[in-house]
Parts: C-alpha cells; sequence; structure tokens
C-alpha cells in the first residue's frame, strides 16, 4: 500500500482533520493553564467530559455535544467553588473528578454502554470520528482561537501576575471565567483524538516542552504548536500503520520530544 | 504640613478598618496622599502595611470606611490607567515564566488600551522610553527570569511606567537585593518624583532606608501611629514612642518574606 492510498480511507481524513484543530487548540490553552498551576484542571474537565458522554449515549444526543455542555457547565462551578475559598482549590478539583467519574459509571451501567465504543471514548480512535465531529471541532476550534486571540493580552498579564492585571483596570474574573470555559470547550473537542483520560498530556506535554527551551511567550507558543501538530499527525499516521491507539501513541511522541529537549537541554 | 503650594489630594484615606475574619488587622485609618508626594509606609511585619496598600489599589475591600482616588470613590473609579503598581517581586512572580522584559513592560500597556484593542507602536515607543527610563534598555530582548533581583525590580517599574501614571505604589520592593543595589533603586526612585512629578508610596519594614529617602512617612501598627515628615519621626522614634515595642531590630535586622 502506498502513502496516498492511506488518504482513501474518509476515516483517516476526518482524524486528520479533527486532530490538527485540536493540536493548533491545546498549547494555546495549555500554556496558560500550565502557567497557572492549573495542569490538573485539563484532567479533572476530562473526566467530567466522560459524565457528558455517558449523558449523550443515555439520551441518544451527540456525544461530543453533550460532552461539551458538561464541561461548561462543570468547569463554571469549579470556578465559583474555587473563588468562593470555602474549599481548597485542588479539594475543589478533586470533588469534580471524583464526582464525574461516578456519575459517568453510573450512567453508563444503566445505558449498558460498557462496550468496545466506551473504551474508544477513554483512549481516542480517530475512527470514530463521524464528519459531524469534524464539522463541531472546527467550528468550536475557530471560535476558541478567535477569542484566545481576541482577549490574548489580558490572559498573558493576569496569568504573569495577577493582582497588578487587576490594578491596571483588566477586569480579572471575567478573563479568568473565559479562560476556564475555554479548557472545557477544549477539552471536549478532544475527545475523539486522544480519549478522555490523556486530553491533560495534549494540553500539557507540548507546553511542558517548550518550556524547557526558555525563550519569550510568543516563541514558546510556537515552539508548542509545533511539537503539538507534529506528534499528533506523526501519530496518528503511526497508530493506523502500526494498528496502536492513536491516544497512547500520540502521548507516547509527545513524551519522546519532550525526553529528547530534556536530554538536549543538558547536554 | 507640605511645602508644596498647590498641593492636592489625589488619595483619601477614611477612617478604614479591616478584618480577616474574626481578627481586627487594620482600624481607624485615615490620611491624604498629595499630588508629587513620596509616602513611605512603615511598620513592622505583620502590621498590616501590604493589607493597607491592597485596600488602596481595591484588591481587597475594606470593612467600614472610604477609598477616594482622584477625587472620585474607590467604588467608582476607572481610570486605573492613572496608578502604577509594583508588587512584592518574590511572591508574586515565577522566575521561570517565559516572557522577555520587552513582554513584560508591555503587559503595563495592556489596561491602558482596553479589551479588544490591539497593541500598536506607540505602545512599543512607550516600552522602549519607559526601559530608558530605569537604565534597562539593553536588556529588553533578555527572560525576566534571567536578571538580578535588582534588574528585575527595575523592569516591575518600567512596567509601571509605561502605564504612564501618575502615582506608583511599591509593595516592599527591596526585598531581597543587596545594599549596593538598593542605594541605586532608591536613586532611581527619587529621580521619578524629583523629575517626572510622581506621585510615590512606598510600603516598607526598611525604616532606615524609608527615612533617609521619603517626603512624608506614615507608620501603621494595626492603627495610624503617625504620620509626618522623616525629620519629626527621627526625633521621636529614640523614645521608641511611636511602636512601643523592637523598632531596634526591625531598623537593622533584615526580614526574610
Amino acid at each position: 500500500m502506498n502513502f496516498l492510498s492511506l488518504f482513501q480511507y474518509g476515516f483517516i481524513v476526518r482524524g486528520l482533520e479533527a486532530g490538527m484543530i485540536v493540536a493548533i487548540i491545546a498549547p494555546l490553552i495549555g500554556i496558560f493553564l500550565v502557567l497557572r498551576r492549573y495542569s490538573l484542571i485539563a484532567d479533572t474537565l476530562a473526566h467530567v467530559s466522560l459524565a457528558g458522554i455517558a449523558i449523550g449515549l443515555l439520551l441518544g444526543v451527540n456525544p461530543a455535544l453533550s460532552a461539551l455542555g458538561t464541561t461548561v457547565i462543570a468547569s463554571l462551578g469549579m470556578e465559583r467553588l474555587r473563588t468562593s475559598k470555602r474549599v481548597y482549590g485542588e479539594s475543589a478539583l478533586a470533588l469534580f473528578l471524583s464526582g464525574s467519574l461516578a456519575l459517568a459509571i453510573v450512567l453508563l451501567s444503566l445505558a449498558k454502554g460498557f462496550n468496545t465504543n466506551l473504551f474508544n471514548y477513554l483512549f481516542g480512535s480517530i475512527v470514530t470520528v463521524t464528519s459531524a465531529d469534524v464539522r463541531i471541532i472546527a467550528g468550536l476550534g475557530v471560535v476558541v482561537i478567535v477569542l484566545l486571540v481576541a482577549f490574548f493580552k489580558e490572559l498573558v498579564y493576569v496569568t504573569f501576575d495577577e493582582d497588578a492585571a487587576k490594578v491596571s483596570g483588566i477586569p480579572t474574573r471575567l478573563i479568568n471565567t473565559l479562560l476556564i470555559v475555554f479548557a472545557a470547550v477544549t477539552v471536549s473537542l478532544s475527545i475523539p483524538i486522544v480519549g478522555v483520560l490523556l486530553i491533560a498530556a495534549l494540553i500539557v506535554i507540548p507546553v511542558v516542552t517548550a518550556l524547557q527551551l526558555r525563550k519569550s511567550f510568543l516563541a514558546t507558543i510556537v515552539y508548542a504548536e509545533f511539537f503539538s501538530l507534529f506528534s499528533v499527525i506523526a501519530g496518528i499516521f503511526a497508530s493506523f500503520y502500526l494498528n496502536l491507539s492513536t491516544g497512547g501513541t500520540i502521548v507516547l511522541i509527545m513524551l519522546a520530544i519532550f525526553g529528547a529537549v530534556m536530554a538536549s537541554r543538558k547536554g | 504640613m507640605s511645602k508644596q503650594h498647590e498641593s492636592v489630594n489625589i488619595i483619601e484615606v477614611k477612617d478604614v478598618a479591616f478584618s480577616f475574619g474574626a481578627e481586627k488587622v487594620l482600624h481607624d485609618i485615615s490620611f491624604d496622599i498629595h499630588r508629587g508626594d513620596y509616602l513611605g509606609i512603615i511598620g513592622p511585619n505583620g502590621s498590616g502595611k501590604t493589607t493597607l496598600l491592597k485596600i488602596m489599589l481595591g484588591l481587597l475591600r475594606p470593612e467600614s470606611g472610604t477609598i477616594k482616588l482622584f477625587g472620585k470613590d474607590l467604588k467608582n473609579f476607572r481610570e486605573w490607567s492613572k496608578i502604577g503598581y509594583v508588587p512584592q517581586k518574590a511572591t508574586n512572580f515565577d522566575a521561570h515564566f517565559p516572557a522577555t522584559v520587552h513582554e513584560v513592560v508591555l503587559m503595563g500597556r495592556y489596561g491602558s488600551r482596553g479589551l479588544l484593542h490591539r497593541i500598536t507602536g506607540h505602545d512599543h515607543n512607550l516600552v522602549r522610553k519607559s526601559l530608558e527610563q530605569v537604565g534597562m534598555q539593553e536588556y529588553q530582548h533578555r527572560l525576566i527570569g534571567d536578571l538580578s533581583g535588582g534588574q528585575q525590580q527595575r523592569v516591575f517599574i518600567a512596567r509601571a511606567l509605561a502605564g504612564q501614571p501618575e502615582v506608583i505604589f511599591l509593595d516592599e520592593p527591596t526585598t531581597g537585593i543587596d545594599e549596593k543595589t538598593q542605594g541605586e533603586f532608591y536613586a532611581l526612585l527619587k529621580k521619578l518624583n524629583e523629575d517626572l512629578n510622581l506621585t510615590l508610596v512606598l510600603v516598607s519594614h526598611d525604616i532606615a532606608m524609608v527615612t533617609k529617602e521619603v517626603m512624608h512617612i506614615a507608620c501603621i501598627d494595626r492603627t495610624l501611629v503617625c504620620h509626618m515628615s522623616p525629620e519629626e519621626y527621627l526625633k521621636e522614634s529614640h523614645s521608641e514612642k511611636i511602636f512601643g515595642h523592637d523598632v531596634k531590630v526591625m531598623t537593622h535586622h533584615r526580614h526574610k518574606k
């Protein structure tokens, strides 16, 4: 089979399209989450999205959409619980993480959903990407990118120095809320590609790798984008040829790049 | 009380009180700051001076009392570009943050530019001008984390200057900076106060240094225990009248934090 014959398979084209959009968004949101020590928020939202998928399967709604709705609503609840300071920040995350996983398991057992379908949602499989999914990912992906660019300078300032940003007149509360909602949307969009359990890796690893290079803020984003796109595209091809899990392959490639960058910085 | 003739009060603090939970941190605090003033807010650790600063900046809400900035009640104050803020560096800043000096100072323009407005060449020019004013123009492409403590502090001053403020608030700006660099730092502040007529409000526990530099002193120990010129303060402080306890220790020992 030659290389071009790959594109005769509709699903791999859809997978690449969706994968590349997700690969572009993930570091854009990831850089803010990583620098604010919010990496675990991505993981928590990913578990919430699983509850969303379960709701979708139970009600017969497109799981991508139900995951999106659930994650966005939960993200607002998390931000509210965090700012109320009635529970510690990490405890709020633990509540949401285990709570939504419990809900997901109960709902899935109701929907008798413990089948291969669930395995795909947990670990990602481009085979499950439908053309409706690609349209959702592309549409929302463009919205997230446009909004991230629109609020970029405020996000940078709030991330670097929240107090100074507030004193300079930036509506920090609005910016914090936008960040967590963007994170929720990004997480939901990433499910078909890497699966619920590996989303945090997609958002965090390329950024952490780029941070090792010690560059300016903009250069760090450019490098993170490069690592992300390379890993996702290479991961999709490799998983197809070698018949491996897409999400797992992508994350292992990301980790290999991280290891190589770390090793080269030491020498 | 001031030598300046047309002294306009740009900051008015009236009967301010603040508590953390059941603990009363500040009470009965009233004083004014006039245009062109250089006020040192001093007090021992835990005296509530940083809390007072945060109340004046709207970062904390007072339990009672009012703050007026440029004649407007803090609740209705919107002209934040008139205010520059240099936070306590050690607690607010991540040395691994990927940002160049230019990028950090540019943040000082974001508030004035406003939501959904793009940064222009004018903003970049102001960044360069601010870096010149603090003598850091050669460092603009360096990473902020690679600079020394004193250099970083100058960059944060430049960030405040880039917003073209009328008053700059500084919270313990010399923490963790060696003696010689501190001297240069205070010389820079004096220059900004005298040449640009910038009003400065400086919170510090380093009484020895502050009394040499500022125009007025406000001593805080849960409440306002004095508001006077440094000369008057030095006359009185021998008697330990002002804080009533370990003023000596406080003056010579540099606290970490």
